[in-house]
């Protein structure tokens, strides 16, 4: 039973590592050693019931990866993921399992690859339904499809086509039916909206957060967008290099940033309102994940590093506005007023 | 039918039209598309996908996909006629007058040569000048697109660099003979954020310097806003409206320009919903009759389902819109 | 109705139409089966029904020539059989052996392959390991190797009557490996993709997604490899039967009737030979060239 306080969903010190070494009889050849890439090393964070936790950051910093980690299409290398007071990697029987499974969902980023090109639209939004035997009556089944059809913008006719006679967006409609169609409580939203034009985005942005009025939905949203995260978040985390640096209510995280990297990002967007404020543009870009910086692994590009950034990772600590931080300028009160 | 050489204009397409013949028919990819860029201007071209943005720009740089083809229209560049050109003669205006930047800088690098090799060879047969001299410009242009240590990295294989420093060799390699117009087509939309207003600034500088002018073909509002002079919004194949880029954003004429901005999430401003244009953009196939636009169009009248907008001035910009006309038209 | 209309407005029609080489191969093609399946009921005699077979006939030329008969279209052969119907027998036989040793080779190959590309790891490296030793030898070999050994454990009385199947399986396993091949790096690229993970968060089971989501998404190689496959097929089982370790005289594919026919080549009796000969040539190369066009039509870069 989740209580006002505690979070639906936690992740608890997550990680994941992958082997990227060249095949045993290179390495024994050329003499390199095995390389392990962490693409995500210790993440931590709750989302309450009915709120969004989105997940920020440029390419690699493994905010994909979190997310399905905490679907289990990746098992972690360290930590875990409680779902509902229940540890993911300590579910018994297959029953249990799939009891646990039907509550939460998953909605991924190509609309052009997550539909089954060979399936008619009404099987695949059917699939969940069928597989977790919430109906077996054809007939219950076809009214439950083309309800949900009707719920995501799309009509009951649609049942019949297939996924290559939609646009982009019906597409996604069509996943996110899909993903409601087990009645689950939590989403996992992989970059949903950015392989779609921006009108269109704003159209499955607006039925996102209507579903999630709706339907009381809990929402992990993954995206690289600000803006896009802005509009659909209640709590932002800002990964880098596999960790969080700073975790935090939206408007904390966008009206008074306090990691160096989070500012960094915010001063990126390009100013739609051109008040001439001149973006910075950042020095330096990602550096490779396999052989990450030491220390605070944001030091070379920051601009208030010192020694003992370069030599020791910052834990993340709550700041005076509230969020949690990761940075030694925060913890030491060195942070210039921005 | 001769033009007086304009020289407030570097660029002058008039009445574009670009055609796939398909066995079903023949789709209409650009559709009556004139604008001008004059020189040191960027232009930006936004529109959503399958508005025909980077078509108009692969048509004036001579490299439209077969079975694509320019159906009607002129382009000049200075006055002279480049549609039509015979391959080998495109190609040299190609690189000597117009460069290139595309999307995915990985297509546009060889990756068996040097990037050093790849600027020599481009300068050399474009500009007439000796092999040391080529180097030491390729040099310079590394140095100019802010590739550190240029020197070492001038002998470097393209697999060596990072997105952010290919896209800066891409964009070196379309300044390296001087062209007097950059075609760059979604130069940013494979880089992280970061590294995007890095090479926006950088394409500001750049063009600031050399006095060249750029036509920006994005989908990404955000850039054209940073960037851009004046701004041409495309939909379905034909210019929705042009005009200058603040007039464009902020005070935006045309019904889908209205809404493409409302739809843009803005940090700032308070939650609700975002302004939504129903509907999706037409196939090519099935282009509705009149405008375009009016099926999704809140301010549709009988005018827009009958006949086609013709481009009306308003103030700086040119809208095609029934809703501008003077003329007293039949409103509900 | 729907799905044949649909299936004629297709580009792959479009594309067959487009094409009179295509469209003779394949009118060729239905022609043999045609001819195979109804032989019985078309074939002018039934040569291998001794009561219909006199041996008065033998050797009789085709009838264009003196001494030619109408009623032996293409000659007969030394026994007095009809070279048309044996011919028509004939490739009854060899399409039989080359569809179901395809149809063998087909599951074999995209089981195997569905395993390794959705399994990975050792099972895949076991797998792969496997093909690539077996692609080290000629196919032939490994039929031939197949049938030798086959031959040398099945009981003598038993041999006449399984030789065909023991045929079926040798050519089948010796063609299973471009199946494996094609469909495990088909399956490894879309396991990738987002459907299949998102089967995967639903929960369903691996066989489940390889049979339901993965293998209606790898066929369409496969279904091209099976035409050009069925043309290989057809001509190992002739290879065989010509080397005699085929199928027994007493149910003659194309291929033993060259061979038979072989040895009368010099006496004067070239039809005997020349026919079969020519309807192998025939329907190797209409198979193949409809396995040409679909390979082509099928791949949209090629387009």
């Amino acid at each position: 039973m989740t209580g006002p306080g505690t979070p639906l969903v936690a992740a608890n010190d997550l990680a994941r590592h992958f082997d990227v070494s060249r095949p045993l009889l290179n390495r024994l050849l050329d003499g390199i050693p095995r390389q392990i890439l962490r693409a995500v090393d210790g993440v931590s964070f709750g989302i309450r019931k009915g709120e969004t936790l989105s997940l920020v950051g440029e390419s690699g910093c493994g905010k994909s990866t979190v997310a399905r980690l905490v679907v289990g299409l990746y098992r972690p290398s360290r930590g875990s993921v409680v779902f509902d007071g229940t540890d993911m990697a300590q579910l018994g029987s297959r029953a249990e399992a799939e009891r646990v499974r039907r509550r939460f969902q998953m909605i991924f980023q190509d609309p052009y690859a997550s539909l089954n090109p060979r399936w008619r639209v009404g099987r695949i939004v059917a699939e969940p339904i069928v597989v977790h035997g919430i109906l077996s009556d054809p007939g219950a089944i076809r009214a439950r499809v083309d309800e949900l059809l009707v719920q995501v913008g799309l009509s009951p006719a649609d049942r019949e086509k297939f996924p290559h006679e939609f646009s982009g967006g019906q597409r996604q409609r069509i996943s996110i039916a899909r993903a409601l169609s087990s009645n689950p409580e939590f989403l996992v939203c992989d970059e949903p909206t950015s392989a779609l034009d921006v009108s269109v985005q704003a159209q499955i942005l607006n039925l996102m957060k209507d579903l999630q009025r709706q339907l009381g939905l809990t929402y992990l949203f993954i995206s690289h967008n600000l803006a896009v995260v802005y509009y659909i978040s209640d709590r932002v985390g800002v990964m880098y290099l596999g960790r969080l640096v700073e975790v935090g209510d939206v408007r904390t995280i966008f009206g008074q940033p306090q990691h160096p990297y989070t500012r960094m990002l915010l001063d990126a967007i390009p100013d739609l309102e051109m008040s001439g404020r001149p973006r910075t543009p950042v020095a330096g870009e990602v550096p490779n994940p396999i052989d990450p910086p030491t220390g605070c692994t944001f030091h070379p590009r920051c601009p208030l590093a010192t020694d003992r950034c370069r030599r020791e990772a910052p834990v993340s600590r709550p700041a005076p506005t509230g969020a949690m931080v990761a940075c030694h300028a925060v913890e030491e009160g060195r942070l210039p007023p921005r | 039918m001769t033009m007086a050489p304009d020289r407030t204009k570097l660029l002058e397409v008039r009445n574009l039209r670009v055609e796939f013949p398909m066995r079903r028919g023949t789709l209409v990819a650009v559709d009556d598309v004139s604008f001008d860029i004059a020189p040191g201007e960027v232009l930006g071209v936004v529109g959503e996908s399958g508005a025909g943005k980077s078509m108009t720009g692969a048509a004036i740089i001579g490299l439209l996909e077969p079975p694509g083809r320019i159906a009607g229209g002129e382009i000049r560049l200075d006055g002279r006629r480049i549609d039509g050109l015979p391959y080998e003669k495109m190609r040299r205006v190609r690189g000597r007058e117009i460069g290139a930047i595309f999307q995915d800088p990985l297509t546009s690098l060889n990756p068996l040569y040097t990037v050093g090799r790849q600027l020599v060879e481009t300068i050399l047969t474009h500009l007439d000048m000796s092999e040391k001299a080529a180097r030491e410009r390729a040099l310079q242009l590394l140095q100019d697109v802010g590739i550190p240590a240029a020197e070492r990295r001038i002998d470097h294989y393209p697999h060596q660099f990072s997105g952010g420093m290919r896209q800066r060799v891409v964009i070196a390699l379309a300044l390296s003979a001087n062209p007097r117009l950059i075609v760059a087509d979604e130069p940013t939309t494979a880089l992280d954020v970061s590294i995007q207003a890095q090479i926006i600034t950088l394409i500001k500088r750049l063009c600031r310097e050399h006095g060249t002018a750029v036509m920006l073909v994005t989908h990404d509002m955000g850039v054209i806003a940073e960037t851009a002079d004046r701004v041409a919004v495309m939909y379905a194949g034909r210019i929705a409206e042009i005009g200058p880029v603040r007039d464009v954003i902020s005070r935006a004429r045309h019904p889908y320009t209205e809404g493409l901005m409302g739809s843009i999430p803005k940090i700032g401003e308070a939650g609700g919903r975002l302004a939504q244009i129903d509907g999706a953009m037409p196939r090519l196939s099935a282009i509705p009759k009149g405008c375009a636009f009016n099926p999704r169009c809140a301010k549709a009248f009988e005018r827009c389902r009958a006949e086609r907008p013709e481009p009306l001035t308003v103030d700086a910009t040119d809208v095609a819109c029934w809703l501008y006309d003077p003329a007293p038209a039949v409103r509900r | 109705m729907d799905a044949l209309r649909r299936a004629l407005d297709s580009d792959i029609y479009y594309s067959f139409r487009r094409s009179p080489v295509v469209m003779l191969s394949a009118v060729v093609t239905l022609l043999f089966f045609a001819g195979a399946i109804f032989a019985p009921w078309i074939a002018p005699q039934n040569p291998f029904d001794l009561r219909q077979v006199d041996l008065m006939d033998a050797s009789l030329p085709p009838f264009w020539l003196p001494d030619g008969q109408a009623h032996f279209p293409l000659g007969t052969d030394t026994q007095g059989r009809d070279v048309f119907s044996t011919i028509l027998f004939g490739s009854r036989i060899s399409l039989l052996v080359g569809v179901f040793s395809v149809v063998f080779a087909m599951v074999l190959g995209i089981a195997l392959g569905l395993v390794a590309g959705y399994a990975g790891g050792t099972i895949d490296a076991v797998i792969m390991r496997v093909a690539d030793v077996q692609l080290s030898f000629p196919a032939i070999l490994i039929a031939l190797l197949i049938d030798g050994v086959a031959r040398l454990v099945i009981p003598q009385e038993l041999q006449h009557e399984i030789a065909l199947y023991v045929l079926i399986l040798a050519i089948g396993f010796s063609g299973w490996v471009q199946y494996a091949r094609t469909v495990r790096g088909s399956c490894m690229v879309e396991k990738g993709k987002e459907y299949v993970q998102a089967a995967r968060v639903i929960g369903r089971h691996p066989v489940a997604i390889m049979l339901q989501h993965v293998l209606p998404n790898v066929l369409g190689p496969v279904l091209v490899i099976a035409t050009i496959h069925l043309a290989i097929a057809i001509i190992t089982e002739a290879t065989l039967s010509f080397l005699g370790v085929g199928v027994p005289p007493t149910e003659p594919s194309l291929g033993t009737l060259i061979r038979i026919g072989n040895n009368f080549l010099f006496s004067g009796e070239w039809w005997i030979t020349v026919f079969p000969g020519i309807a192998l040539v025939v329907m190797v190369l209409a198979v193949n060239l409809l396995g040409d066009w679909l390979r082509d039509a099928l791949n949209p870069k090629l387009r």
